[in-house]
Parts: structure tokens; C-alpha cells; sequence
């Protein structure tokens, strides 16, 4: 089939979101949807909107307001034939279920020594930036890369939403597919009405560039971009930015051949410093590049507080200048 | 609520029936057949404690006392059901199909010994405490959406109940009417907490209430009082009526795991009295006896049955082939990931410099 047949709409990456749900839905009897009004009110940002009136209350279950339940009932299904799609109203409200994905979910397979294994997709929208009240904007993604037996993906648009997501349903693992809020609806993007895959464990190179290599993910991909071009303006650098779209397992080799090609790395994210993905960046690079390197790689991140009050969280996250500053740092190093 | 959920029984502890109706449904070869498996629980566990003793197994978690509570419930399950057991539950798993061997490796800390037969649903034992009741929700509402009129069974303790996961699986099973059996057993000590200070609740069976799940207690000592309550939530479950909660009153004689000293926080005195009066074998004994239907020669020909079927299992375990060191690696995803593949080999290029 030729490029020009493939038909596409221009969809936000909550739109994305929900037309991977329904075509998977519609081709696969085994998935499930399960989560706090994902039902008859669609969920509370609409991502599953419409799908309970297409697929009916046995697919697209409302349950009880336990987040550990849905996980742990979720297990049960998914070791015994179904496919559930779980999602977490909000990442800072996974808490509750921490225990079930820590030493249940993520390790049956191996307990089992494979007798038992549990395809299950966790959805949780996540992330600072959109005034929502306290909790609801954590940003801890490093304390699932840190879980042995999960994948962790978070696409920043429609179009890797779509396709990361039908990838997650055909894993045979769990996956944490985490949705960065500020991104739902704030652009849209050419999206194939077919089906289609992004692969998990591969990044996606938006800029090439010789300078430096700029790693960043979720709704800090499009802040970066802007910084990047800004900057591109006023100094004589050429950026490359990678959007790392999976966090575990890393995408070893875009990552290792962007930074042995610039030199230089900087990664962007807004989650805390400590014991955040930007460290597993980074120890890749040294693995892999260290000879390769002419500046200290260069990390932006949140800081070390909880996500804060939504009148703090501009304070909090990382803005263009800091962007702008570490790239140059590492430039003129 | 003591008088609401009165301790039902079927078997007085002294050996006689507690009401004519149960008469008939009792026969001299199905207590024979509880008798026997009982005793070849028992007769493990206790080799069990002594494995470990000698150093040929690690920690273990001894169920001397809760035979007839795991192994009654065990029985009224049919192949095909789920059995969700923790990590005091190897009486019931046993009997529900389980092989001794692997049985065994479990406590000799491999990972063959949370994999059962092929055909045969029992789950690895649950070890965050009551974290496995979800599972057994989630699996008999799988059941249930195949439309097959499959069960599961889980198993928990005292203790579980303060847990919330205790919680939302009993109102997950109620609010989507799984056919789930959440069967606790009430053996008095959460390690060293007894239940006086897990709850107020004077009965485990009382937070069915507030479930609208029907609960019901019973001796878990008496095996056919188990073993009757079990089936009966069984078929509820089956003919699509949802769960039930069976609180089963025990007792362990021992201590809570073979690093643990229960006489720290109880008076192990109970224990020994306990032996002469509500034990779950005695009781069966005290019953043939009254039936005149305890014979030594048949007993003794059990006694030793047994005893080789163990020798036997404890061979195989302990010329089972060792852990190769990849097997830390296995099944932690379907395909290891990069990092973990670079691992193995750098684990290896290790330990081939260290035996050059």
C-alpha cells in the first residue's frame, strides 16, 4: 500500500489514546477496560469516551474506587485469559497499588517460571503543568523503571500514543503506559486510522543535530523543542533531541549513536533528580560513550521536593532557560 | 455477634456426631480418606521441621494444628477450581494436587516450587499478607465472564483481615458476585499478635456483614464441619450466587516459622493441652473408634505408606539438579531486556576469569 492510501485524521494525543483503545477493543474480545468512571462518564479526562456505550459494561467496567483492587482483580483476569487495561485516574494515586505491581504483577512470570504471566496495561495520566490540585500532578516515573518485570512507556503525542499503546496490548508483559497531562490536548498530529506500532524500547530522533544530543520525554519534549529552537537562534548550536517515548527498557542504541556522533548530552525531564531516569541515561552513555564525550552530560530536572501546589509548579518545572543554560554549559564547556 | 456466627460442628472433639442429620452423609471411607490425608500432612510438616533443623531446608513455616481446616477445604474443590494459598497453606495445596517434590524445593528456595502440575490452577503462595484475595477475585471473575462454573478458593489468616486488600477483594467479590470462597483461617496469632488486638470484632465471620456476603464460622479442627461449609460455598459459587466467607477457629501448635519461639508471646502449654482435646487426627480417631472402624493394622500400614512416599519425595528433591545461575534471569519478561541480557553476560565473563 502506498503512503497516499493510508487514510489519517488529525487527532489530539487523547484522541489517540482512545482510538488504540477502541480498535483493540474491537479486535481483541480478551481486553478489558477497568477503572474509576471509565464507564458511563468516560473517564475522567474522556480518554475512554464512548467505548462503554460501543463495548458495553462487561468490557468497559466501572469499579470500585480502589486502586489496589483494580490492580490486584486485574492480575486475577489477566493470568486467566483477558487482556485488562487499567487506568489509574491519576499516577499520584497508583500508590495504593504499589504492592500489587511491586510483588505481584511484575514477578509472577518468574515465580511461575512462566505458568503464570500477566499482560496487563496500566494507563495513568501524569504530570505538572496543568493546575491541578496537590498529588494529582507526581511525576515519578523512576519508581517503575526501578520495578524489575514492567516496561514503562509514555508517548508525548497522539500519533506514538496510538501506536505505543496497541504495542502495549501485544506485549506479554506489563506495561506502565503513563500519559503526560499538558500533552492530551494540546496539539494534534496526523493519525493512520489502521492499525499501526511504535515499537516499546525505541526512541524517536524529532531533530537531528551535531552539537549535542538533547534526551527528554513526555510533556517536556515540546518545552525542550522550544527551548532548543530559541536558542538555535541566538548561538551557533546545532541540537539533536530525542524523545526517549520508553524509559525501560532504554533505547541503547539511538541514545549511544546520537552522543557519539555530538558529543555532548543533556537530558530533560521534570521528574525529581534523585533516583530519576536521567541517571540511567547517563550511566548508558558512560557505558557506551564515554570516549566519545567533550563535556559533562547535563541533567534539568524537578527538584529534589515533592511535586508541589499547583501556584509553585512553574517554579518547579523545568523552563526553557534552564534548558537553554545546560546546553550551553555543556557547549562551552 | 458470638450468638450470630456460633462455632458450627459436625464432629464433637470428643468423637461423636453433634446432630443425626449429618448421619448419612458421613461415610466410614471418606473419613478414612480426610484421616489419611490429614495424616500425611502432618507427617510432613513435621519432617519439615526437622529438614530444616538439620540444615537441609531453609526457614519454614510449620501448619501443625490447621489440618482439617486446609485439608476439608481442599476436598470440596473440584480439578479446574483456583486454589490462591500463603505461604502456611502447603496442607491444602498437597492435597489439591501439588507434588510433594516441588513441595519440597519450595522450601529448599527454588522457584520449581511454586509451579504445580499442568492442569492444575494453584497460584504461588501469596507472601505479602492478604495481597493474594484480589487474585482470587480477579480469577473467579475470569471464570465467570468464560461462563464456566469454575470457583476459586483463597486462603488468608486472622491477621489479613486488618489488610486492605482484605477489604476490597471481599467487596470486589460482592459487588461483581464472583465465585470466590475467601477461606480464613482463624488460628488466634498473627505471629505474635493475638486477635484481641488485631480487632474488636468478636468473629472473623461478622465482616462478611458489611459485605452482604453470606459468612458463616465454623471448628476448623473438625474436618467434616470444613469440609460441609466448604462445599456449600462451592455450590453457591458454582450455580453463579457469588462469594462466601468461611472463618475456620484453629489453632497452630507451633510457632509461626521455624525462626520464630512462640513461647515469647503465648503460653506453649495451650499447645500440648490442645493436642489431648480439639486436635483435627485425634478427633477422627476418637470417631473411627466410636464407628469401631479404627484398625492398628490399618493405620500402621498408612503410617508407613507414608513415611516412604516422603523418603521418596525428599530423594528427588535433594538430587534435584541446581539452580544454574541463569535461572536468575529467567521469565522476568518473555524476552530478557538488553540491560538484563548485558548482565548475564558480564556475570559470565566473570565467573569464567574466576575459573580459569
Amino acid at each position: 500500500m502506498s503512503t497516499t492510501d493510508v487514510k489519517t485524521k488529525k487527532l489530539t494525543m487523547i484522541e489517540g489514546v482512545r482510538e488504540a483503545m477502541r480498535l483493540m477493543l474491537k479486535e481483541n474480545d480478551d481486553i478489558l477496560i477497568l477503572g474509576e468512571d471509565v464507564g458511563k462518564n468516560g473517564g475522567v479526562f474522556r480518554a475512554t469516551e464512548g467505548l462503554y456505550e460501543e463495548f458495553g459494561e462487561d468490557r468497559v467496567i466501572d469499579t470500585p474506587l480502589a486502586e489496589s483492587g483494580i490492580i490486584g482483580n486485574s492480575i486475577g483476569l489477566a493470568v486467566n485469559g483477558f487482556r485488562p487495561i487499567v487506568e489509574i485516574q491519576f499516577l499520584g494515586f497508583i500508590y495504593p497499588a504499589f504492592n500489587q505491581l511491586m510483588t505481584h504483577a511484575t514477578r509472577l512470570r518468574q515465580r511461575s517460571m512462566g505458568r503464570y504471566t500477566v499482560p496487563l496495561v496500566v494507563r495513568a495520566p501524569y504530570g505538572v503543568g496543568v493546575r491541578a490540585p496537590e498529588i494529582h500532578s507526581d511525576s515519578v516515573e523512576g519508581l517503575f523503571t526501578h520495578m524489575p518485570g514492567i516496561k514503562v512507556v509514555v508517548p508525548s503525542n497522539a500519533y506514538d500514543a496510538k501506536g505505543l499503546l496497541i504495542s502495549s496490548l501485544e506485549d506479554p508483559d506489563p506495561v506502565l503506559f503513563l500519559e503526560p497531562l499538558r500533552c492530551y490536548r494540546s496539539s494534534r498530529t496526523e493519525v493512520p486510522d489502521e492499525k499501526y506500532y511504535i515499537d516499546i524500547g525505541k526512541s524517536s530522533v524529532l531533530k537531528t543535530g551535531e552539537d549535542i544530543s538533547v534526551f527528554t520525554w513526555g510533556a517536556m519534549v515540546q518545552d525542550t523543542l522550544k527551548a532548543v529552537k530559541e536558542l538555535e537562534k541566538t548561538r551557533n548550536i546545532s541540537c539533536e533531541v530525542i524523545d526517549l517515548r520508553t524509559l525501560y527498557p532504554l533505547d541503547k542504541n539511538t541514545i549511544s549513536s546520537s552522543v557519539q556522533k555530538t558529543g555532548r548530552a543533556a537530558i530533560v525531564h521534570e521528574a525529581p533528580a534523585t533516583g530519576g531516569v536521567s541517571n540511567d541515561v547517563i550511566s548508558l552513555i558512560n557505558d557506551t560513550s564515554f570516549l566519545y564525550l567533550r563535556a559533562p552530560i547535563q541533567r534539568v530536572t524537578g527538584f529534589d521536593t515533592p511535586v508541589p501546589v499547583y501556584s509553585l509548579e512553574q517554579e518547579y518545572l523545568p523552563s526553557a532557560a534552564k534548558i537553554q543554560a545546560a546546553i550551553e554549559r555543556a557547549v562551552d564547556f | 455477634m458470638l450468638d450470630q456466627f456460633p462455632i458450627q460442628q459436625v464432629i464433637h472433639q470428643d468423637g461423636h456426631i453433634t446432630d443425626e442429620k449429618y448421619k448419612e452423609k458421613i461415610s466410614i471411607d471418606k473419613t478414612k480418606d480426610l484421616y489419611y490425608k490429614m495424616l500425611r500432612a502432618r507427617l510432613l510438616d513435621k519432617k519439615c521441621v526437622n529438614l530444616q533443623r538439620q540444615g537441609r531446608i531453609g526457614t519454614y513455616v510449620p501448619y501443625e494444628g490447621q489440618e482439617a481446616a486446609q485439608i476439608g477445604s481442599a476436598c470440596a474443590l473440584d480439578e479446574g477450581d483456583w486454589m490462591f494459598p500463603t505461604y502456611r497453606d502447603h496442607a491444602a495445596t498437597l492435597t489439591f494436587g501439588f507434588s510433594m517434590r516441588n513441595l519440597l524445593l519450595n522450601w529448599r528456595g527454588r522457584y520449581e516450587g511454586n509451579v504445580p502440575p499442568e492442569g492444575i490452577h494453584i497460584f504461588p503462595p501469596g507472601i505479602p499478607i492478604a495481597s493474594q484475595l484480589l487474585h482470587a477475585t480477579g480469577a473467579a471473575w475470569a471464570e465467570k465472564k468464560h461462563g464456566t462454573d469454575r470457583v476459586s478458593l483463597v486462603y488468608f489468616g486472622d491477621g489479613a483481615t486488618s489488610e486492605g486488600d482484605f477489604h476490597e477483594a471481599l467487596n470486589f467479590g460482592s459487588v461483581f458476585d464472583t465465585p470466590t470462597i475467601f477461606f480464613n483461617q482463624n488460628n488466634g496469632y498473627a505471629i505474635s499478635v493475638p486477635m484481641e488486638k488485631q480487632m474488636k470484632s468478636k468473629t472473623i465471620a461478622q465482616k462478611g456483614l458489611g459485605y452482604n456476603i453470606p459468612s458463616v464460622r465454623i471448628d476448623g479442627n473438625d474436618v467434616f464441619a470444613v469440609y460441609f461449609a466448604t462445599q456449600e460455598a462451592v455450590e453457591r459459587a458454582r450455580a453463579g450466587n457469588g462469594p462466601t466467607l468461611i472463618e475456620a477457629v484453629t489453632w497452630r501448635y507451633g510457632a509461626h516459622t521455624t525462626a520464630d519461639d512462640a513461647s515469647m508471646y503465648r503460653d506453649q502449654k495451650e499447645s500440648e493441652i490442645r493436642r489431648q482435646t480439639t486436635d483435627p487426627l485425634l478427633r477422627i480417631e476418637r470417631f473411627l473408634k466410636a464407628q469401631s472402624a479404627w484398625e492398628e493394622a490399618w493405620i500402621n500400614e498408612l503410617e508407613s505408606s507414608i513415611m516412604s512416599e516422603i523418603e521418596t519425595a525428599l530423594e528427588e528433591m535433594e538430587s534435584y539438579p541446581d539452580h544454574e545461575f541463569a535461572h536468575l534471569f529467567d521469565h522476568v519478561y518473555d524476552q530478557p531486556t538488553w540491560t538484563i541480557q548485558d548482565q548475564v553476560n558480564e556475570h559470565l565473563a566473570i565467573k569464567r576469569r574466576q575459573t580459569q
